[in-house]
């Protein structure tokens, strides 16, 4: 298999790669959205990330990559077959190709075996095949509708449910949802924009300096991918030191009840429609909290995850044009300073 | 010299005729270079190669195959060929499972061609582009679409997603070769393009490319990757050991020039003409080195000249439109990769609405209850199975159907001349943008044609997305004369294509109805007007007349009874109003 480029080798970017280690962190974050150029290194640090994830164990031959302890039973009685052997594989990093079928996607009644032996047997899709991994869809503003419909259902509720072609099964479908797409090529609803936990805007690099490192770290990495890794082996075990820290961390970060009322006031401040603005606010401040090895939420870690979390939620008045990010950062000026 | 050139590029640049064979040949050549790099480097993606079929094309695609295998993607290719998947017909005879291996495995590490890849799905294109993240088989894209016509923005049907992971971007497009060979069925002399020059490896190819493709205007960093790329393979290919300043030019004329946006600021732009060869002769060396460059100046590269001389290089494949677009002093515009309305196919997505008779494949989903169903009462007919399992025959297949909503296009044609033009333009994009900004519900998508001085011009081409709208609409010229007749058969050309792409068009005119710009043919304005709305009319596509003449007058109801459309009269613009008479007008359709 071929390596992957290192994330702590990413050039840049620093708001898409604080939010892909903040969902890391917090799975109940609900995904990432990231709009921007193409050629920007989107897919480049998700799939990054995921190669740098510690391979995680699961139960033997599970279609479903069951935990070996998990409360959730799995359909297929996995854990009963295996007894008490485990197997370590990669964390599973599903790339979902923007013409794929619904079959493809939730799974299906499996053709072979119902045509050549008449048996009755799920096949389980790319939703199967993503649990308690990281499920990529580049230029998600493209995939039809009631695709994305079910992909956010899936993401938020945990659990892929069919009922379909006679056949009735749920299964666990835990993912990390990154979608990407440039909005010039048509929008996202808003109200599917809505149930992505952080929204990030990537934009080329315009400094001539850093466009000259990323041509060449990627030079490097194609020539010798070996020796390029290896620079950056200690970078990466870092990172892998840092999350597990912030994961093992997160539930005992307090947040104190001055800054939940900040919140609320920066929601109220901005505009931001509903209540889950505010909970994924919350929740990425107690992330960012955690990745930064602290053990109570301070007002700048909140200040820190306003755009990421709020940015996407506004009311929008088609002819205005100032930007939400610009609205949000006043917001937070002057809360935050007071 | 310099300036003459500049001179006749920017005014003419198609009818140049030597300059322009010059051009071709050096394209040709080019593209010829194109082919052992592609094959030795497989991680350059491939190539997206723009050509009409012809002789041209078919003798660049022989060279490519005496490199590697090459394999044709056919046409009727589905998902499933890519990957394989289960053979259903061999499946039935046989009683037992039997694959089918896909194209993609297949091929391993040779040539997978895509002829009409205009043609080419969304899906297919999605799995391509992720097979190349993947380092799969190397794809060469033939891309047939022509020409934009003169007054369009050139838009481009493949999606840029697959196009951005290939390389190299090839034009073969007006390229001719000796006649007499041809004629003879003999394979012409193929000489591809050597550069020449100082063979020093150069200190910093990586910082020579990225700022050359900053100068270009091109924004995405995957361009000056792929360009190192291409250099080192060059470079490889000639047993040396790193890139020099040829294998950059070489590099900057296949992955750069393509791709510019713009030309290279600074100083005058380096034309290809600059040394035009005897345009008869067949590829003719490098004309875009030009001999005079001094050899002294190539001894001692700074990193300056360096970048000075990629540029040059570039500047002889960057694409005819963007020199067009800059000489009418307009910005050029990014392509957004085609549409993204979904297809209006009844048997691959929508809400499911039962089931018929056929084979699965191209998209069409097994319905394996229905099937079964069908099979079930036959089986006394047939011979028993030794395994005693239902017998189900080619005949006993059954599809799934589904019905997808109609999505509607809403073309504008806007009358941008005279002085009540501002207001006119300013009102119809707010209309846009209140009709996007509710987009999401119908998925309707918006176009602005507008029409003053002596042309129509594409001013937004169909477009779901609110950013690309205001972004495009910002700088809308104003004033002229007024050539109805112009606007009207842009919109119709428009709105022909938007319903060959399955959607609902709907032409919204905008003028008070006075024409006063004669058509190509000399005919007068308003007649010329009346027969092009006659014209619309005859192909059955909806239409509304918005009359914003102050005063009643009697061209705006002709013209509109002409195309067929309701007269309204809304002598006071404004924005809402506009689009309430859209709505109504939208209702009507579906």
């Amino acid at each position: 298999m071929r390596k992957a480029f290192p994330f702590s080798a990413i050039v840049g970017q620093t708001e898409m790669k604080q939010a892909l280690l903040m969902a890391a962190v917090e799975p109940r974050l609900g995904g990432v959205m990231v709009f921007g150029d193409r050629g920007t290194g989107k897919s480049t640090a998700v799939r990054a990330l995921a190669a740098l994830l510690p391979p995680m164990m699961i139960v033997p031959g599970c279609r479903y990559s069951c935990a070996p302890v998990d409360s959730a039973p799995c359909i297929e009685g996995c854990r009963e077959r295996a007894g008490k052997a485990v197997q370590q594989v990669p964390v599973p990093f599903v790339d979902l190709p923007l013409g794929a079928t619904e079959d493809r996607v939730v799974g299906s009644l499996d053709l072979e075996r119902a045509l050549a032996t008449g048996e009755k047997r799920f096949e389980p899709g790319l939703l199967a095949k993503a649990n308690r991994g990281f499920l990529y869809i580049d230029e998600i503003n493209l995939l039809e509708d009631h695709l994305v419909d079910l992909l956010l259902d899936v993401a938020v509720s945990g659990q892929n449910v069919v009922e379909r072609e006679g056949l009735s099964i749920r299964h666990p479908a835990r993912f990390i949802l990154v979608g990407s797409g440039n909005p010039e090529e048509g929008e996202l609803r808003p109200q599917l924009l809505d149930r992505f936990g952080l929204s990030v805007d990537v934009r080329t690099p315009t400094d001539i300096g850093d466009r000259i490192e990323i041509v060449k770290r990627c030079d490097a990495f194609d020539r010798e991918p070996d020796a390029f890794c290896a620079r950056f082996e200690d970078a990466e075990h870092k990172v892998v030191d840092q999350i597990a820290a912030a994961r093992k961390r997160l539930p005992k970060v307090e947040v104190p009840d001055s800054i939940l009322e900040l919140g609320t006031r920066l929601c109220q401040a901005v505009g931001a429609d509903g209540l889950r603005g505010e909970l994924t606010l919350l929740r990425a401040a107690r992330a960012t909290a955690a990745l930064a090895g602290k053990k109570l939420v301070a007002p700048h870690h909140l200040a820190s995850v306003a755009t990421l979390a709020l940015r996407h939620r506004m009311r929008k008045n088609v002819l205005d044009d100032t930007g939400s990010t610009a609205r949000i950062e006043r917001a937070v000026a002057e809360l935050v300073a007071a | 010299m310099n300036a003459m050139a500049k001179a006749g590029l920017l005014d003419a640049p198609a009818e140049a005729a030597p300059d322009a064979a010059a051009a071709a040949a050096a394209r040709w050549a080019l593209a010829l270079a194109a082919i052992p790099l592609i094959a030795d480097a497989p991680m350059l993606g491939g190539i997206w190669m723009k050509a009409p079929p012809g002789p041209v094309r078919d003798i660049w695609c022989e060279a490519l195959a005496r490199h590697k295998p090459v394999r044709r993607l056919p046409s009727s290719a589905d998902a499933d060929a890519l990957d394989g998947g289960l053979d259903l017909a061999a499946t039935l005879a046989a009683g037992r499972p039997a694959q089918r291996p896909g194209l993609l495995a297949e091929l391993g590490d040779g040539i997978l061609l895509v002829p009409m890849a205009e043609r080419l799905s969304r899906s297919l294109a999605a799995r391509l582009a992720a097979s190349l993240d993947e380092r799969g088989p190397v794809v060469v894209l033939l891309d047939e679409s022509p020409p934009p016509e003169p007054g369009e923005m050139p838009e481009n049907p493949i999606p840029q997603s697959l196009i951005e992971r290939l390389a190299i971007h090839l034009d073969l497009t007006g390229v001719r070769l000796p006649m007499a060979a041809l004629l003879a069925g003999e394979t012409p002399d193929l000489d591809p393009f050597m550069p020449e020059g100082d063979m020093t490896r150069v200190d910093d190819p990586a910082g020579n490319l990225a700022a050359a493709a900053v100068a270009l205007g091109i924004a995405s960093v995957r361009a000056p990757i792929h360009a190192l790329r291409l250099a080192h393979a060059h470079a490889r290919s000639d047993g040396r050991s790193g890139p020099a300043a040829p294998d950059l030019q070489l590099a900057a004329a296949l992955v750069l020039g393509p791709r510019a946006t713009r030309l290279p600021p600074g100083d005058a732009p380096q034309e290809p003409e600059n040394d035009p060869p005897p345009p008869d002769e067949p590829p003719p060396p490098n004309p875009d080195t030009p001999p005079d460059s001094p050899d002294n100046e190539q001894q001692q590269p700074n990193p300056e000249d360096l970048t000075d001389l990629v540029l040059e290089a570039a500047a002889a494949t960057i694409p005819p439109g963007v020199l067009d677009s800059l000489s009418k002093g307009l910005a050029a515009k990014n392509s957004a990769g085609g549409s993204a309305g979904a297809k209006l196919r009844s048997i691959t997505s929508g809400r499911p609405a039962g089931v018929r008779a056929g084979a699965p494949g191209r998209g069409a989903r097994l319905a394996i209850i229905e099937t079964i169903k069908t099979a079930a009462p036959r089986q006394k007919l047939r011979p028993p199975r030794d395994d005693g399992r239902l017998t189900i025959r080619h005949d006993d297949l059954r599809i799934r159907r589904f019905v997808a909503r109609a999505a509607s296009t809403t073309i504008f044609a806007v009358d941008a001349s005279g002085s009540a033009a501002f207001t006119r333009l300013a009102e119809t994009k707010g209309a846009i943008e209140l009709l996007l900004a509710q987009a999401y519900v119908k998925r309707a998508e918006v176009a602005l044609v507008a029409f003053r001085g002596t042309e129509a011009l594409l001013a937004l081409p169909p477009t779901r997305s609110l950013a690309r709208a205001k972004k495009e609409l910002a700088a809308l010229a104003a004033g002229g004369g007024t050539p109805i007749a112009a606007g009207l058969a842009l919109a119709r050309r428009v709105a022909e294509t938007e319903r060959g792409r399955g959607r609902t068009p709907l032409i919204v005119i905008l003028t008070d109805g006075r024409a006063n710009v004669p058509d190509a043919s000399g005919k007068p304005p308003q007649e010329a007007a009346l027969a092009e709305a006659r014209a619309l009319a005859t192909t059955g596509i909806r239409a509304v007349f918005i009359d914003c003449a102050a005063r009643p007058r009697p061209e705006g109801p002709a013209l509109a009874a002409a195309m067929g459309a309701p007269h309204v009269p809304l002598p006071r613009l404004d924005a809402k109003a506009v689009v309430a008479a859209v709505e109504v007008a939208q209702k009507a359709i579906t």
